[in-house]
C-alpha cells in the first residue's frame, strides 16, 4: 500500500466523522429510536467487505474458513441490513401514520 | 465486470445517499423519506459491489453469494415483521450486535486467509500495518459490540427463560472493576502490536476475540434497565466505528465514509439521550447508579382503592395521563387507552397524554406503546407543551412514573438536580399507580407521592387500570 493511499483512507475516515458530528444537531425525542435503528441499518455496510471476501475465498480455493467466515459475515450483515430499514421503517409508518389519522 | 471508476461513484453514490438519509431522519416529516434513501444507499452498494466481482467460474460463486443474500435478508426481514412493536427496542440491540460481528468476521476472515493457505504472501511494510493494527481494532469494537447488544437485549427483557425458569438479567458493578475493563482495553493493544511481529499467530488473534467480547459484557454489566437505550446509542456508534476499521483493511471507501459517519452520528444521539436523561455519559458507563447510596425510605402513604378514584374522575373535567416505565413493563396500554375512552364518553372528560422525552425503556417508546394501542396521535402531547396545562387539570393520572415527575428535580441538589420533568404536582389531584413507594431509577424519594393531593393505587399497572375501569363502568 502506498502511503498517499493510505492518508487518502485516514483523510476520508476524518472528514466523515466531522461530517457525522454535524449532521445531526437536534433530533426530537420520538425520533431517537427510529434514528438510532436506520443509523444501526447503515452500519451494516460492511456487508460490502463481506461479498467481497467471501467472493476471494470462493476464488482462492485452498481458504474454506476464511470463505465460512465471510458467508456468516454476509448473512449477519444482511439481517442487520433489512431487518434494520425494515423496523424503522415500521417504526416510522406507527408514528407518522397515526399523526396523518388523527388529523 | 465494470470499470474501477465506476465502482467509485457508485460508492459515493451509496455515501452520499447515506448522508441524506441520516440528516432526513433527524425530522419528523422527513423521516420516512430518509429510511428509504438510507436503504438505497444500501442497494447501491451492494450492487456495485456485486457488479465489479468477477465469478468468472459460472453459477457456484453466484449461488454462494446469492444465498448468503437470500438467507439473511429472510431472517431480517422475518424478524422485523414478527416482532410486536414492545419488542422493537429488544430488535434494535440485536440487529446491532449482527452488525458488530459482522464487521468483525470479515476482519478474522481477512486475517485467516494468511494463516490457512501459507502460499499467500503475506503484505509487508506499511500495508501489513495497516492491516493489521485494522484488523485489531476492527475485531476489538466488533466483538465488543456483539456481547454488549446480546446482553443489552436479555437487559431489556429483563430477563431470560431457561428450563422454563425465569432468570432475571444480573446488575453488577463494584468500583474496581474500572481499572480491570482499562487493563484488559490496554491488554488488547499490545496484542494488536505483537501481532504486527508475528501476524499469523493464532493465540494473539483468538486472544484479543476472547477479550472483547468479555469487555462488551463488562461494559454492559454493571448498567441499570433504566439507562439501556444509552448503551444501545453508543453500541450502534461502535459497529458504525466497526465497519470503518473493516473498510481500512480491504481499503474500501464507502465502508470508511458510512461507518465512520454511523460512528460519529450514533455519537451525537449518544450524548442528545444523554442531555434528555440529564446524565452525563461518563457516569452512565462508570459508575454504578442507585444501589447502595438509595435514600431510605421514612414515610409511609396510606393506599386509595379504584372506587375512590373512579368517584375522583366522575367530577373532573380535564385528565391528563403520564405514562412510564411501569406502563411498558405491566404492557397496560390497551387499559389506558380503555379508560380514556370510557370516561371520555361517560362523563365527556377531556384526556390528554403528557409525554416525557424519556419516559420508558427508549425515547419515544410511549408514543410507539400508546400508537400500538390506537390512541389519536393528537392527543400525545410533549412535556414542554402540556406543562402550561397542568394547573387546570383535575386529574393528573400517573402510570408507573417516577423520577420523570419528581418534584425534587426543580431543586439544585442531588441526582435528578436539573432535569426537566412533567408538572404533575401542579394538577388538582394526582392518582399514581404503582407498585409500591420505592424509589425510582435515580434512588430518590418522591415527594409528590406524600402530598395531601396525591391519591396511591398500589399495584401492578395492569391490574390496578382493569380494577379502575371496572369501578368506573359500575359508577
Amino acid at each position: 500500500m502506498d502511503i498517499t493511499v493510505l492518508i487518502g483512507s485516514i483523510t476520508l475516515f476524518v472528514m466523515s466523522i466531522f461530517l457525522g458530528f454535524e449532521l445531526i444537531t437536534k433530533v426530537p425525542a420520538t425520533l431517537h429510536t427510529p434514528l438510532m435503528s436506520g443509523a444501526n441499518a447503515i452500519s451494516g455496510i460492511s456487508i460490502v467487505g463481506a461479498l467481497l471476501g467471501a467472493n476471494v475465498a470462493y476464488e482462492g480455493g485452498d481458504t474454506v474458513v476464511s470463505g465460512i467466515l465471510a458467508f456468516v459475515a454476509l448473512v449477519l450483515a444482511m439481517i442487520n441490513v433489512v431487518g434494520g430499514f425494515a423496523v424503522t421503517n415500521r417504526m416510522l409508518n406507527m408514528i407518522a401514520g397515526k399523526k396523518r389519522g388523527g388529523q | 465486470m465494470i470499470d474501477d471508476q465506476w465502482i467509485g461513484l457508485g460508492y459515493l453514490l451509496s455515501a452520499s445517499l447515506f448522508i441524506f438519509g441520516l440528516k432526513r431522519l433527524s425530522h419528523p416529516r422527513t423521516a420516512p423519506r430518509g429510511n428509504q434513501l438510507g436503504a438505497m444507499g444500501m442497494l447501491v452498494a451492494v450492487l456495485t459491489t456485486v457488479l465489479q466481482m468477477e465469478l468468472g467460474d459460472g453459477i457456484e460463486g453466484w449461488i454462494l453469494i446469492g444465498s448468503g443474500l437470500l438467507i439473511g435478508g429472510l431472517i431480517g426481514w422475518f424478524m422485523a415483521f414478527r416482532v410486536e412493536m414492545t419488542g422493537m427496542p429488544e430488535m434494535v440491540a440485536l440487529f446491532n450486535g449482527f452488525g458488530g460481528a459482522a464487521s468483525a468476521l470479515v476482519a478474522l476472515s481477512e486475517s485467516w486467509k494468511y494463516i490457512e493457505d501459507e502460499t499467500l504472501e503475506l503484505p509487508s511494510g506499511l500495508e501489513l500495518e495497516v492491516m493489521v493494527v485494522a484488523a485489531g481494532l476492527s475485531a476489538l469494537v466488533g466483538w465488543m459490540t456483539l456481547t454488549g447488544s446480546l446482553l443489552a437485549m436479555l437487559k431489556l427483557k429483563g430477563g431470560v427463560e431457561i428450563f422454563g425458569k425465569w432468570i432475571r438479567t444480573p446488575t453488577w458493578g463494584p468500583s474496581w472493576l474500572n481499572p480491570v475493563k482499562g487493563l484488559l482495553f490496554l491488554s488488547t493493544l499490545v496484542l494488536i502490536y505483537l501481532s504486527i511481529q508475528e501476524p499469523t499467530e493464532t493465540d494473539y488473534l483468538f486472544a484479543i476475540i476472547g477479550i472483547s467480547c468479555l469487555l462488551g459484557i463488562l461494559l454492559v454489566l454493571p448498567i441499570g434497565g433504566a439507562d439501556m437505550p444509552v448503551v444501545v446509542s453508543l453500541l450502534n456508534s461502535l459497529s458504525g466505528i466497526a465497519a470503518a476499521f473493516t473498510g481500512f483493511i480491504i481499503s474500501n471507501s464507502v465502508l470508511i465514509v458510512a461507518g465512520s459517519l454511523v460512528g460519529a452520528s450514533g455519537l451525537i444521539l449518544t450524548f442528545i439521550m444523554c442531555k434528555a436523561m440529564n446524565r452525563e455519559l461518563i457516569d452512565v458507563l462508570f459508575k454504578a447508579f442507585g444501589g447502595s447510596d438509595k435514600e431510605q425510605l421514612t414515610r409511609t402513604k396510606v393506599g386509595s382503592d379504584a372506587d375512590e378514584v373512579a368517584m375522583m374522575v366522575d367530577g373532573a373535567q380535564k385528565v391528563i395521563i403520564v405514562p412510564g416505565y411501569g406502563m411498558a413493563v405491566s404492557q397496560c396500554q390497551h387499559q389506558v387507552k380503555e379508560f380514556a375512552d370510557l370516561i371520555s364518553e361517560k362523563f365527556d372528560t377531556e384526556v390528554k397524554y403528557a409525554i416525557h422525552p424519556v419516559a420508558g425503556r427508549m425515547p419515544g417508546h410511549m408514543n410507539v406503546l400508546l400508537a400500538e394501542a390506537n390512541v389519536p396521535y393528537d392527543q400525545l402531547i410533549e412535556m414542554d407543551e402540556i406543562n402550561p396545562e397542568m394547573p387546570e387539570a383535575d386529574i393528573a393520572l400517573i402510570i408507573g412514573a417516577n423520577d420523570t415527575c419528581n418534584p425534587a428535580a426543580r431543586t439544585n441538589e442531588g441526582p435528578l438536580a436539573g432535569m426537566p420533568i412533567i408538572d404533575a404536582d401542579l394538577a388538582r389531584t394526582v392518582v399514581i399507580i404503582k407498585r409500591s413507594l420505592s424509589v425510582g431509577y435515580a434512588g430518590v424519594d418522591n415527594d409528590l407521592f406524600y402530598m395531601d393531593k396525591t391519591m396511591m393505587l398500589f399495584g401492578d399497572g395492569k391490574k390496578m387500570m382493569n380494577e379502575l375501569n371496572a369501578a368506573v363502568k359500575e359508577l
